[in-house]
């Protein structure tokens, strides 16, 4: 390989591991050798082994896996036209296209053979295709005849591709959509022919077949939707999107403003999480100190030394479990974050003495009975939501009736062992906060603590009462679920 | 640390790809990632991290690179209070004691204390025992995130100069490098400096031409529509939210109690009587019952 080649690769290397330290990832230097060294032992033209080299010396944590292969894609892009082996032989179709009337001439082929991927559930294959989809019909603006060929060679596979430079010089408003793609394939609607595939099959697995497809139709647009945002980036060139694509990993997310996909793969992630926690919290406790000498253990032990008791031997220290009241604001505006924090506190309930819970909007209910009822969490969830007698959705908070109420109705709840816990976010629509009401619950208890999963910046905004009630409670930003892990963990 | 920098005496694997064709030989279907990382730990003699859930094939990887080279596997269980007497080495107190005895008055402390201090008495544990062997060596360190931090410190000196220093007897240098794999099922995070120790692969629930070939080819004899059926059928409970999701070894298990019942399709009532196979939990199977549309399974 000629010198100059040479130099150039290795200031792609340099630049891309700059790229991922930039957006987080703590790369060292030892491992940006291993990683040199690495991609020197894989088929340099072999864009996925690149990857795994990469991956295998560069990368130490999953969570940071979306960001690496993000900024991998546009480092080392993807050449034109690669990825779908011509080599793949089309057997007798199976399946009954349907639908896609009004789709352009050129996209029928690619519909018979999405619904031949979608009926064998082939991956690899839906990734590419999509693939090819939002380059054939994708493209939107910059006056192009919207086919890819006119794209050039401007990247190739592996080490070649030069950074930041894709096609985006040459044109100007050129942009890609994945929606032109999904209308140029619709999807959906090839559900009745792969429905109809089934026809023989009974009843109950021909629904499970139905589920299976509309699974793979959503994994289908996913991919297509991933696809275009990562050919925008490449337009933009590698440089100046890097810092833009760069999204926080799943447990740095904005509760508040979480989208529907989030919150499902952050549920998912509730239980592993959960274990995490309660693994830290015995752990802590155990390292508690040792507590005082159990004298017989001691010396049962020392007759294996000859009677010298050299190892000493301690009783656990008594574990120190709190007793736990949590107050969650399950109104629509903040629904979600109450909903993580009653999920976290019940997977976590062997880390607890005891926990009671209420959820509260307009007025307060006790919601302990559907936990303890159900060993599901997230089904008592469920049935606390359809429990409950008060309005979920459009009704304000009502912060000071809901201290009232429940100052009245459930005083004995807090006693000097309690640890409180109140989750909202303290907007209290313009009515009376009861704040010294709620400074008495809050001396009842031996501590007490706020999450206000709005920004700091942000209280006292409108009608927040945060400053208010901070002033008789520590109110502490939790806005992620890894600000309510780190709050939990160290609950005591 | 150039020394330590050196791969194990002769490469086991000329290519990803033979690495790939070795393992599957030996009944593990790995996939080009896999087959990759373990190619590139090899070669560049680092100790590898194999993390993900647990069931996903992480300890039957060691095993299967252990055989395909053939190479014996030490295996180092952790477990929440493992020391180094477990780990590294300890002396046989019990047989120095009878050794003093029989030494009698006459004979010198000196005298008696270099002979007690040998080999003899030494019971090597996992780590001095795969670096001493001259043989190929698969050392296997499982499970590594339910020790106590504290032993990482230990694994640390170890996998960073492969030699162990024992005060009494001098420091012993590994004479060949054993290929490490360290797993975790990632319920703490390891710490930093361990990790760049290692190169690290995330082993994940496999995709489902994977376990469908990982079932086939552990079960001899399943009619490969059923399996298809099956790995569907696994690929949507992973989906739902469960307490424990069905990982490899359950599919596994799962083929099997369906073969042995001469199931030839899965429709509803071959899934609600076996449901209990693959989900543990009695929340997890309503969840699914539910999900997937059965009246009352799990009963
Ligand atoms: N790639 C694979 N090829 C074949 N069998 C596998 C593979 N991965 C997992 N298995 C099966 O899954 C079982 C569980 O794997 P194991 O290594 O014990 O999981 P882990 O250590 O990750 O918890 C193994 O006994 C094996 O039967
Ligand atoms: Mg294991």
């Amino acid at each position: 390989m000629p010198d100059a080649d040479r130099t150039a690769l290795l200031d792609h290397h340099i630049a891309f591991l700059d790229a991922l330290r930039e957006a987080g990832l703590p790369v060292s230097l030892a491992e940006g050798l291993d990683a040199a060294r690495a991609t020197t032992m894989v088929e340099p033209l072999d864009r996925e082994s690149l990857r795994t080299a990469y991956a295998a010396t560069v990368l130490k944590r999953q969570g940071h896996r979306p960001l690496f292969d993000e900024l991998f894609d546009l480092w080392f892009p993807r050449a034109i036209g690669e990825g779908r082996g011509d080599e793949r032989q089309r057997q007798e179709p199976r399946v009954e296209v349907t639908g896609g009337r009004a789709a352009p001439e050129d996209a029928r082929a690619m519909r018979a053979e999405l619904a031949e991927l979608l009926f064998e559930g082939d991956d690899a294959g839906l990734r590419q295709l999509a693939s090819e989809a939002v380059a054939r019909f994708g493209e939107i603006g910059g006056g192009s005849a919207g086919n890819a060929s006119g794209r050039g060679g401007a990247a190739s596979a592996g080490t070649g591709g030069t950074r930041g430079k894709a096609a985006g010089a040459s044109t100007g408003a050129r942009s890609w959509s994945p929606n032109a793609a999904l209308d140029a394939l619709t999807p959906r609607t090839l559900l009745a022919g792969l429905l109809r595939s089934d026809a023989g099959r009974d009843e109950f697995a021909q629904s499970l077949a139905r589920r299976a497809y509309r699974e793979r139709i959503a994994r289908f647009e996913r991919v297509v939707n991933a696809e275009a945002r990562r050919r925008i980036a490449e337009d933009r060139g590698a440089d100046a999107t890097a810092k833009s694509v760069v999204r926080p990993p799943l447990d740095q997310i904005d509760l508040i403003g979480a989208s529907q996909a989030e919150l499902a793969a952050l549920r998912r992630e509730i239980y592993p999480l959960a274990r995490r926690l309660a693994t830290k919290k015995s752990m802590k406790r155990k390292r508690g100190g040792a507590g005082v000498l159990d004298f017989r253990r001691t010396i049962r032990a020392s007759l294996a030394t000859g009677g010298v008791p050299v190892n000493t031997r301690h009783r656990p220290r008594r574990p120190h479990k709190p007793e736990l009241v949590v107050l969650c604001d399950v109104s629509s505006s903040v629904a979600s974050f109450a909903r993580f924090g009653l999920l976290l506190v019940y997977a976590l309930s062997e880390q607890f003495s005891a926990v009671r819970s209420f959820a509260f909007v307009d007025t307060v209910e006790e919601v302990t009975p559907h936990f303890t009822a159900a060993d599901d969490v997230a089904d008592a969830i469920y049935r606390m939501e359809q429990g409950l007698s008060m309005r979920l959705m459009g009704g304000g908070t009502n912060y000071g009736r809901v201290f009232t109420r429940f100052d009245e109705h459930y005083a004995d709840a807090i006693t000097p062992k309690t640890t409180l816990l109140v989750l909202g976010d303290a907007r209290a629509n313009y009515v009376d906060p009861a704040a010294a009401t709620f400074a008495g619950l809050v001396r009842r208890a031996k501590h007490a603590y706020w999450l206000n999963p709005e920004p700091r910046g942000n209280w006292g905004s409108g009608d927040s009462a945060a400053p208010t009630y901070a002033e008789v409670v520590e109110m502490i930003e939790c806005r992620s679920m890894a600000q309510l892990a780190d709050f939990v963990r160290d609950l005591e | 640390m150039p020394e330590s920098e050196l791969p194990s005496a002769s490469p086991a694997f000329d290519s990803p790809g033979e690495v790939a064709k070795r393992l599957s030989e030996v009944n593990y279907l790995a996939e080009s990632d896999i087959a990759t990382t373990v190619f590139l730990a090899e070669r560049l003699g680092k100790p590898l991290l194999v993390e993900g859930p647990a069931g996903v094939g992480k300890t039957e990887l060691a095993k299967a690179v252990a055989a395909a080279t053939d190479a014996d596997l030490i295996r180092l269980q952790c477990y929440e209070g493992l020391d180094e007497a477990r780990a590294l080495y300890e002396w046989n107190y019990s047989k120095q004691l009878l050794r003093i005895q029989a030494a009698g008055s006459d004979a010198t402390w000196e005298k008696t204390h270099d002979d007690i201090f040998t080999d003899e008495f030494l019971l090597a544990r996992p780590l001095l025992r795969a670096i001493r062997r001259d043989d190929p060596t698969v050392l296997l360190i499982d499970e590594t995130d339910k020790a106590d931090i504290e032993i990482e410190g230990l694994l640390l000196e170890v996998l960073s100069d492969f030699q162990i220093t024992i005060p009494e007897l001098g420091t012993v240098q590994a004479a060949r490098r054993p290929f490490v794999v360290l797993t975790s099922n990632a319920t703490r995070e390891l710490s930093e400096a361990l990790k760049r120790r290692c190169l690290y692969l995330h082993l994940d629930y496999p995709t489902r031409e994977r376990e469908r070939d990982i079932v086939v080819a552990r079960v001899p004899g399943i009619e490969a529509t059923l399996v298809d059926q099956l790995v569907e059928v696994v690929a949507t409970l992973r989906t739902l939210e469960l307490k424990k999701v069905p990982s490899i070894a359950e599919t596994v298990d799962w083929a099997r109690t369906l073969l042995a019942l001469g199931t030839s399709t899965m429709d509803e009532s071959a899934i609600r009587s076996t449901l209990g196979v693959v989900l543990k939990h009695q929340s997890d199977q309503l969840r699914a019952a539910k999900e997937l549309g059965l009246p009352c399974a799990g009963r």
